[in-house]
C-alpha cells in the first residue's frame, strides 16, 4: 500500500530542468530516502510533495486519491534551512504553526506540553527563541513539524545541527512515530544514516531519478561478491589453495590473524568458499562485504554523470 | 479563512505588544499635543510683565502706550541722561527715548534695552508711535478721525457655489483647505509608516527562513493578505489611541488653565463655536475680524459635510494602504535584505511624494485637470482625492476614482501575490525588474 505516490513528475525553472519525469513511490509506515548531491532536485521534489510549488507536469497522489491542498495537514515538513521568528516568545510560536496546521487551540497546547516535557524543553516556554541555543532551536522546530501528527512526515537533513546525543535521541523518535503508523520521506546525504534507518531510497541525480528500490536489494544488486574471512596463518600461499576464478583483492596480517577480501564469480554460494578454505585454514570470521549506501551513491552518480557527458559529447 | 484569522491575530499581537510601539503611542499623541500646546503657553510665557520707561521729550505719546498684560509703560520725568543712570540699577527691562525733534512730528526713537527686546515689546511701540503720528497728520491736513474710521471697510467676500435649479451653498475654501491637506497628509503617513512594516515583516520571515516552514501549511496568497491587514490593523490602533491621547490631552489642558485658551489658536474656536452665536461686543477693528473669521470657520465647518468625508477618508485610507502594502510586500519577498530594497522601493515612493508635492497645485484649483487626472489614477487617488473631497468633486470622478482605486488594489494584489509566491523561496539572487516579470507571468 502506497501512502505517497508521484508519477511522471516534470518542473521547469527558467533556465534548467529541475525535474524530468520523476517517478517515485513511497509505502505506508516506512522511511523513504531521498537521495542525490546537491541541485539534483530534491528539495523541488519536496516543494512540490508538499505543495509550496506546483509541478509543470505529472501527477502526484496521497493515500490513492489525487494530491489537494487540504492533504497538507497530514503533513509535516522539516525544511533543511531551518527557521523561527527570533523575536517570538517559544511557547506562542509553537502554538501559532500548530494551529496554523489545523490543530485547535486546545489539543495544541496539550500535545506541545507533552513534547516539550518530552525532549526537556519545559523551562523554555517563555523564553524568547533567539535566547535558545541552535540545538535547542532545533528541537523546537522537530516538535512544530510532528506535533499534528501527520500520516507524512519530510525531514530534510534533519540531524544537521544536532550533537550525537541528540542524533540518537531524534532516530528514536523517527523510529518510534514510523511504527505509530507514520510514513517519513528523509531527504539527507549522511548515507550512514540512510543504511540505518531507511527502508526505500530514490537517488536522483541531474534531475532524474537514476536508482530506486529497497535498501536492501539495492544493496544486495550492487554486491561485487566479496567476502571477508578471517582466519590464522598458514604456510604457503592462500592464493595458490583457491579455486580458479577466486581471487584475494586485499589482506592485512595482524599478531597471528590473515584477513583476506576474497573476490567469487557471479552467483558463487558463500559455502562453496567456505569448503574451499576450510581443508587448508582456521576460519575465525566469515562474511560477506556489501556495498556501502555512499559507494553505491559515488558510483552511480558518477556512472550517469559520464554517460551523460558521453551522449552530450555525441552530439 | 481560519488560517488567515490566525496569522492576522499574530501579525497583531506580536506588533502591539512591542515596545516601540507603545513608546510610539504614547509619544505620538505627547508631541502632536505639543504641537498645539507649546506655541499657546510660549506666547504667555515670561510670566510677569515687563515694565518699559518712557522719556517723551516731545510729550505727544507718553500717555498714549497702553499697558498690557506684558507690558507696563512707566512715564519718567527727567533728563535722558538721568534717565539712562536710573535705569542701570532700576531693573526695568527697557527704556524708550523719544527725543525733541526739529520737525512738527517726530519719527524716531530710541530704545536703550540690557536684555534683548522681544519683537512683540518693539512691535508693540512702534505702532503705537506709528498710530499716534498718523492721527496727527491727520489732524494736521484737516482730516477728521472719524471720517477716516467711517471709510475704512473690511470686505467679506462670501463664495457661494450656485448648483443647477438655483439651490445656493456657501463654500469656505480654507477651511476646506486644511481639512484636506490635513487628511492627505495623514494618508500618506500612514502608508509609509505601515507600508514599511509589512516590507518589513516580510523580509524577517524571509531571512529567518521560516517562511517555508508556513508555506508549507498556508497558501503564500493568504499568509501575505494575513500580514497586510494585520499590520493595517496595527496601524488603525495607533492612530485612533492617537487621536483620542491627543483630544485627551489637549482637553485636559484646556480645563485645567482655561485662560491660556480664550482667543488662541483655531482649534479652540473650533472647540467653542457654540459661543459664537450669543452676541459679541464689537469694539476694536481687530477682535471684529477675529469674530468674522471665528464665524466664518464655524460656518465652513457647518457647510462642510462630514458624512462624505468620513466615509470617503476611510476609504482612502484603507484603500491606499492595502494598494501600497501588497506593493511593498511584493518588494520584500523578491530581495534579500532591507538594503536591497531601496532599488525597488524608488518607483512606489515616487508617485507618493509626487502626489504630497502636488497637494499645493491642487489646492489651488480643485477641478482642473492635474487634480483630476491625479485624483483619478490610483497610486496617487488616495492623497490627492482627499484634498478634493472638501471642495465638493463631481460624483462621477469620486465614482471612477473609488472604482479605480479597488481596481488597482486588485491588480497590485495579484501581481504581488505572483511575485511574492516565487519570491520568499529565492535567496541569494540580484533580483532586477526582468526577473519580476518573468515570475508575474509564471503560471
Amino acid at each position: 500500500m502506497e501512502l505517497f505516490e508521484a508519477h511522471n513528475v516534470s518542473k521547469q525553472f527558467s533556465n534548467h530542468l529541475a525535474l524530468n519525469k520523476v517517478n517515485i513511490s513511497v509505502r505506508n509506515q516506512s522511511i523513504f530516502g531521498l537521495l542525490g548531491p546537491n541541485g539534483a532536485g530534491k528539495t523541488t521534489l519536496i516543494r512540490i510533495i508538499n505543495r509550496i510549488t506546483g509541478p509543470d507536469e505529472g501527477q502526484l497522489f496521497f493515500d490513492g486519491q489525487p494530491l489537494e491542498p487540504w492533504h497538507t495537514e497530514q503533513m509535516g515538513y522539516l525544511p533543511e534551512e531551518r527557521g523561527l521568528y527570533k523575536k517570538m516568545k517559544v511557547g506562542e510560536q509553537a502554538l501559532y504553526l500548530a494551529q496554523l496546521k489545523g490543530l485547535s487551540r486546545h489539543d495544541a497546547m496539550k500535545k506541545l506540553k507533552h513534547w516539550f516535557t518530552r525532549l526537556e524543553l519545559q523551562h523554555w516556554w517563555d523564553k524568547k527563541v533567539e535566547e535558545l541555543s541552535k540545538g535547542m532551536q532545533q528541537k523546537v522546530q522537530f516538535i512544530v513539524t510532528v506535533i499534528h501528527e501527520p500520516r507524512l512526515l519530510i525531514f530534510d537533513e534533519p540531524f544537521s545541527g544536532f550533537d550525537p546525543i541528540n542524533v540518537n535521541l531524534l532516530k528514536e523518535e523517527i523510529l518510534r512515530m514510523r511504527n505509530d503508523g507514520a510514513t517519513i520521506i528523509f531527504s539527507t546525504h549522511n548515507m550512514a544514516s540512510v543504511e540505518e534507518l531507511c527502508d526505500d531510497i530514490a537517488l536522483i541525480n541531474n534531475a532524474e531519478k537514476i536508482l530506486d528500490g529497497k535498501v536492501s536489494d539495492i544493496r544486495q544488486q550492487y554486491k561485487s561478491n566479496i567476502f571477508e574471512v578471517t582466519c590464522n596463518s598458514l604456510n604457503g600461499n592462500l592464493h595458490q589453495l583457491l579455486q580458479p576464478g577466486y581471487s584475494i583483492v586485499d589482506s592485512a596480517e595482524t599478531d597471528s590473524l590473515h584477513r583476506y577480501r576474497i573476490q567469487v564469480p557471479q552467483n558463487t554460494p558463500p559455502n562453496a568458499l567456505l569448503q574451499n578454505l576450510i581443508p587448508h585454514v582456521e576460519v575465525h570470521s566469515f562474511n560477506e562485504i556489501l556495498p556501502s549506501m555512499n559507494d553505491i551513491f559515488i558510483h552511480k552518480v558518477n556512472e550517469t554523470n559520464r554517460a551523460n557527458k558521453r551522449t552530450n559529447n555525441e552530439e | 479563512m481560519n488560517k488567515i484569522s490566525l496569522i492576522i491575530q499574530r501579525e497583531y499581537l506580536t506588533r502591539v505588544r512591542k515596545k516601540s510601539f507603545i513608546v510610539m503611542t504614547i509619544l505620538g499623541p505627547i508631541l502632536m499635543a505639543a504641537l498645539f500646546i507649546v506655541p499657546v503657553y510660549l506666547s504667555q510665557m515670561g510670566g510677569e510683565a515687563k515694565s518699559i520707561q518712557v522719556v517723551d521729550e516731545t510729550g505727544l505719546f507718553v500717555n498714549r502706550f497702553e499697558n498690557t498684560k506684558q507690558l507696563v509703560f512707566k512715564p519718567q520725568n527727567v533728563d535722558i541722561e538721568v534717565a539712562k543712570e536710573h535705569f542701570a540699577r532700576s531693573g526695568d527691562e527697557a527704556l524708550l527715548y523719544i527725543p525733541m525733534s526739529e520737525l512738527n512730528v517726530p519719527t524716531s526713537a530710541i530704545l536703550y534695552f540690557d536684555k534683548q527686546p522681544t519683537l512683540v515689546m518693539t512691535s508693540h511701540i512702534s505702532s503705537t508711535i506709528r498710530k499716534e503720528v498718523e492721527s496727527l497728520k491727520l489732524l494736521a491736513s484737516g482730516i477728521d478721525a472719524e471720517v477716516l474710521r467711517s471709510i475704512k471697510t473690511s470686505v467679506n467676500l462670501m463664495t457661494i457655489k450656485l448648483h443647477e435649479g438655483g439651490k445656493e451653498e456657501k463654500k469656505f475654501s480654507e477651511v476646506a483647505t486644511i481639512l484636506g491637506f490635513v487628511s492627505a497628509i495623514m494618508i500618506y503617513m500612514f502608508v509609509f509608516l505601515f507600508g514599511s512594516q509589512v516590507l518589513r515583516g516580510v523580509i524577517e520571515e524571509k531571512v529567518s527562513r521560516i517562511v517555508e516552514v508556513i508555506i508549507s501549511s498556508v497558501k503564500p496568497f493568504q499568509l501575505m493578505m494575513g500580514k497586510i491587514v494585520g499590520v493595517g490593523l496595527v496601524g488603525l490602533t495607533q492612530f485612533l489611541l492617537w487621536i483620542i491621547f491627543t483630544f485627551i490631552i489637549i482637553t485636559g489642558f484646556q480645563a485645567a488653565f482655561p485662560e491660556k485658551f480664550r482667543t488662541s489658536s483655531t482649534e479652540t474656536m473650533l472647540v467653542t463655536d457654540s459661543r459664537i452665536a450669543s452676541p459679541v461686543q464689537i469694539t476694536a477693528g481687530s477682535e471684529e475680524k477675529a469674530d468674522t473669521m471665528m464665524n466664518k470657520v464655524a460656518e465652513g465647518l457647518r457647510s462642510i459635510n462630514f458624512g462624505t468625508i468620513i466615509l470617503s477618508f476611510l476609504f482612502y485610507f484603507i484603500g491606499g494602504y492595502l494598494l501600497y502594502a501588497a506593493l511593498f510586500a511584493a518588494i520584500g519577498a523578491a530581495v534579500d535584505n532591507e538594503t536591497d530594497s531601496q532599488q525597488f522601493m524608488l518607483p512606489i515612493t515616487i508617485p507618493l511624494i509626487l502626489a504630497i508635492v502636488m497637494a499645493q497645485y491642487v489646492i489651488n484649483e480643485p477641478n482642473g485637470s492635474i487634480a483630476f487626472w491625479f485624483s483619478i489614477i490610483p497610486l496617487t487617488s488616495p492623497v490627492i482625492m482627499m484634498i478634493r473631497i472638501p471642495f465638493g468633486v463631481p460624483f462621477f470622478d469620486l465614482a471612477l476614482s473609488m472604482i479605480l482605486l479597488v481596481l488597482g488594489f486588485i491588480g497590485a494584489t495579484w501581481m504581488a501575490a505572483k511575485i511574492y509566491r516565487t519570491g520568499i523561496l529565492m535567496y541569494g539572487k540580484k533580483v532586477n525588474y526582468a526577473e519580476l516579470w518573468k515570475w508575474i507571468r509564471y503560471k
